[in-house]
């Protein structure tokens, strides 16, 4: 879902770009009408505080405009407004205050000298698409993926919900392709021990 | 395979990258152990539930309802072109 695709709110991408780059002071006030608002649901789902996330959608705005002369049209302009908004929202976070956080570790499985898991995995419930869906599940899984600790949340959201390959999310974090799979895998392992409780077989 | 090397060979096993000889050895072990059965499945849920959780902007404006406040902000904010 995550880069902006194209709506009826969107005005031509070619147009809009090409009346940009000539300076078009409407074409700029018609980008920021079009794109502001999918912008801001990406920025709320890394920093989860909306004065960060809207002071993130301005200095992402601001330097794609500042930059749009440079815009070779290499990729959508949605995309590439997406990729400067994951990037702004990255650069609140680091900057931010860090909190104590939870530790990863004990939320992974823990294995017996038998190396089966000491906690033995209970069966979940049917996951239909109605309970998928339902409010209260989402706010549950929500909820969940808001205690894992930052690095963690980070990866899960870049690669499983705004779509960024291994890749691109091990450039953006300054880091290597294998750590941002290794973060990956710890961050379902542990949002799966954080909903197992809400989830498994037996449970209201 | 044991459940310990169940759970670290999930994650490439779900990205179809495991190569044969431990895909046999994974799916072996699935066969025979219910406990790793029933990790994958809730591995698999947990995924389902928060792509679905997440990419549902429960709060999110349509897309043509930014925050009017915003949007100006960042007109005033920009450099015109002298």
């Amino acid at each position: 879902m995550a880069p902006a695709g194209p709506s009826a709110t969107i005005p031509d991408e070619t147009t809009l770009l090409a009346r940009m780059q000539a300076g078009d002071d409407d074409a700029f006030e018609a980008c920021a009408r079009a794109y502001c608002g999918r912008l801001l649901v990406v920025a709320r789902r890394i920093l989860q505080n909306e004065e960060d996330a809207r002071d993130a959608v301005q200095d992402a705005l601001l330097s794609a405009f500042k930059g749009i002369a440079g815009f070779q049209g290499q990729s959508r302009l949605g995309t590439w407004l997406h990729r400067i908004v994951v990037n702004a929202a990255l650069g609140r976070l680091r900057s931010r205050r860090r909190h104590p956080e939870r530790s990863i570790e004990e939320l992974l499985p823990h294995f017996g000298e038998d190396e089966h898991q000491i906690d033995p995995p209970t069966p979940w419930k049917a996951t239909s698409e109605r309970i998928v869906q339902q409010q209260e599940s989402c706010e549950v899984v929500r909820r969940c993926v808001s205690q894992l600790p930052e690095i963690y949340r980070t990866v899960l959201l870049l690669r499983d919900i705004e779509e960024l390959d291994t890749e691109e999310t091990a450039r953006i974090l300054d880091t290597s392709p294998g750590v941002v799979k290794t973060r990956l895998h710890r961050a379902r392992q542990a949002l799966r021990s954080l909903l197992d409780p809400y989830f498994r077989e037996g449970e209201v | 395979m044991n459940c310990r090397e169940f759970t670290e060979f999930l994650h490439e096993y779900l990205g179809g990258n495991l190569p044969a000889e431990e895909l046999a050895e994974f799916e072996k072990h699935l066969a025979e152990c219910p406990w790793c059965v029933a990790y994958l499945d809730s591995y698999r849920k947990t995924i389902q539930l928060e792509r679905a959780a997440l990419a549902a902007p429960e709060d999110a404006p349509p897309p043509a309802d930014a925050p009017e406040e915003l949007v100006q902000a960042i007109l005033r904010a920009r450099p015109r072109a002298s």
